[in-house]
């Protein structure tokens, strides 16, 4: 497109979503031509954070060069046309979800907001004294610490759902769990530490018939698996939009319009009010009562950018192919003698955390490092999943749909070269 | 040598697979904990401080190579030191491994730590190998609460932090 003298190429493809070319998607990642220490990066990381493609990128230069505005206020063109950009991004999420409306879907910070929006929202309102919030074992400390902050507060507490040796929730535990006292469910649907996918609508089914809602963590999930927020039935979803292809700083809070409805404002500020007067201030309606003060208006399109990108590749095609070269991982990494996998779920996606008898995890970071491999090391906010199994931190490479075999050799490698070196 | 093999020299990788006064000290004098929770390394350091003079120095705990290492070898370094010769190797320890020491520190000076000269070419390594010697100035303080890496001072920044 041409306006006021830029030229902005869209690096919209043709429908590619029938097939799926490792090659192909490569190219539409910049850093991923990158060199680190004259080595090619090999990046497996993306647990932590994902890398942005051209597309994403673009859609920031374009934003900031052609409609840079404030939203919901401006009378003016480019306000309007910045609000309209703001709005769509909005729907994109909603049809990417399945939510039923878009004034289901909150633009937050990231998981971690979204999870304290309703820790301190309907936590506060609706959970109190003796009450009793459920957790999994294999949480992230996002979906710890507000709950224990809620705790604090109101006089609640918190029950915790076991996990078996690969890393299995115990549903039957959870079932038992279960009482009069519970007010709230809230576990990840895939583990950032383990890379287990938890049976979240069995989940979910379980704690409606006591007519207790669910929040679910998906900040590892939405980039990996298909997410029906409908199908599910979950109450809240939250993720996070740098770890799916788009910017930092946005995410999405999806929580079903009679929930959000009855929950009291997060923060107080512009935009979620209706009138305001020294006496008296009205809220705004749904999505705008939990989006107080100017948002990450590019990080919003941003986002957009990144579920239309992903939707051109074609997420069941991601699905697949992740889950082929995880298994190709799996198999390449255990086969190393003195490696042992942390986290063997049947159910799992994207991630291989291990450790390697002999040599503390980082350790084999900064030798993986050198090689130009970027993995992480320690107890990925995850430090009750390190003492479940026994280990002071793991390795943890994670993997997305622009990894290849090849990186995976590399990484493989790698970790016997860490062994070469502490074998000395 | 490249940096990987100055980082993981045979004396450190030795210490690594056997800590020296790798114990505790039954009626230490001093004890204090040092915790990185960056990555969850912990080292307990025990102190036999008899006149001011370190008598007998051990430690426990949990880490990677470069931060067991470290604490293995200050004990060795350690033992019959005075409180401020403790505290004066720790110094210099300190701006040798954080890239100060080529502003007038010879690492040779060091004797044994000189091993851990190569850490400063691993900016994210520089905690490991300071642990130790955070819970030792902890303990010559008599502070029994477990310092951690992130308000010890120089080594720690903001940007570090996580988890």
């Amino acid at each position: 497109m041409t306006t006021a003298g830029y030229t902005i190429m869209q690096t919209v493809r043709p429908d590619r979503s029938t097939r799926f070319d490792v090659d192909e998607v490569r190219r539409d990642f910049p850093i991923l031509r990158e060199k680190v220490y004259g080595k090619p990066l090999v990046y497996l990381d993306n647990a932590a954070t994902s890398q942005k493609p051209q597309l994403v990128i673009e859609t920031l230069q374009k934003y900031y060069s052609l409609e840079n505005a404030n939203i919901h206020r401006g009378i003016h063109f480019l306000s309007e046309r910045a609000t309209q950009a703001y709005e769509d991004a909005r729907a994109k999420v909603r049809g990417f979800l399945n939510a039923a409306e878009s004034r289901e879907i909150i633009f937050v910070r990231g998981t971690t907001e979204g999870i304290n929006l309703v820790a301190q929202s309907y936590g506060r309102k609706f959970i109190g004294e003796e009450d009793e919030i459920i957790l999994s074992a294999m949480e992230h400390h996002s979906n710890i610490v507000p709950w224990q902050i809620l705790c604090e507060q109101v006089g609640a507490r918190l029950r915790i759902i076991p996990m078996n040796d690969d890393g299995e929730l115990l549903i039957d535990e959870y079932e038992r769990l279960l009482s009069d006292r519970t007010k709230l469910v809230a576990v990840t649907h895939l583990s950032n530490a383990l890379g287990t996918i938890n049976p979240i609508k069995q989940i979910i089914q379980i704690a409606h018939r006591g007519g207790v809602p669910v929040l679910v963590d998906g900040a590892q999930a939405v980039p990996h698996l298909k997410v029906d927020v409908r199908d599910l039935d979950c109450d809240f979803y939250a993720f996070s939009g740098h770890k799916l292809y788009g910017p930092t700083g946005v995410g999405v809070l999806y929580g079903k319009a009679s929930l959000l409805d009855a929950m009291p404002p997060y923060q107080g500020g512009g935009d979620m009010i209706r009138s305001v007067t020294f006496e008296k201030t009205l809220y705004n309606v749904l999505p705008y009562k939990f989006e107080a003060g100017t948002p990450n208006i590019a990080g919003g399109i941003g986002l957009g950018a990144a579920i239309d990108y992903l939707s051109q590749v074609g997420l069941d095609l991601v699905t697949e192919y992740e889950r082929e070269l995880l298994d190709y991982a799996t198999e390449a990494v255990s086969t190393i003698t003195g490696v042992q996998i942390i986290g063997t779920a049947r159910e799992k996606a994207g991630i291989l955390s291990f450790v390697l008898e002999g040599v503390h995890a980082h350790d084999v970071g900064t030798i993986l490092d050198q090689e130009g491999i970027a993995i992480r090391t320690g107890h990925h906010c995850a430090m009750p999943v390190m003492q479940r199994f026994g280990v002071p931190a793991t390795a943890r490479a994670s993997l997305a749909f622009y990894n290849t075999r090849e990186e995976v050799d590399a990484l493989v490698g790698a970790i016997h070269k860490v062994k070469r070196m502490f074998s000395r | 040598m490249t940096g990987l093999s100055e980082l993981y020299q045979e004396v450190i990788l030795d210490h690594n697979n056997s800590p020296r006064n790798f114990r505790e000290i039954d009626g230490a004098t001093q004890i204090a904990e040092g915790y990185n929770p960056l990555c969850g390394d912990r080292v307990v350091v025990y102190l036999q401080l008899d006149n001011d003079v370190i008598g007998d120095i051990s430690f426990q705990g949990s880490g990677c190579a470069i931060s067991k290492a470290s604490a293995s070898i200050m004990t060795v370094s350690l033992k019959g030191q005075t409180s401020t010769q403790a505290e004066d190797l720790f110094q210099r320890f300190h701006s040798m491994v954080t890239g100060a020491a080529n502003r007038g520190i010879d690492p040779q000076a060091l004797g044994k730590l000189a091993v851990f000269s190569g850490v400063r070419e691993f900016p994210a390594r520089v905690k490991c190998a300071n642990l130790a010697w955070h819970a030792l100035h902890a303990a010559l303080d008599g502070n029994r609460e477990t310092v951690s890496t992130e308000e010890a001072g120089s080594d720690a920044t903001l940007a570090d932090v996580q988890g």
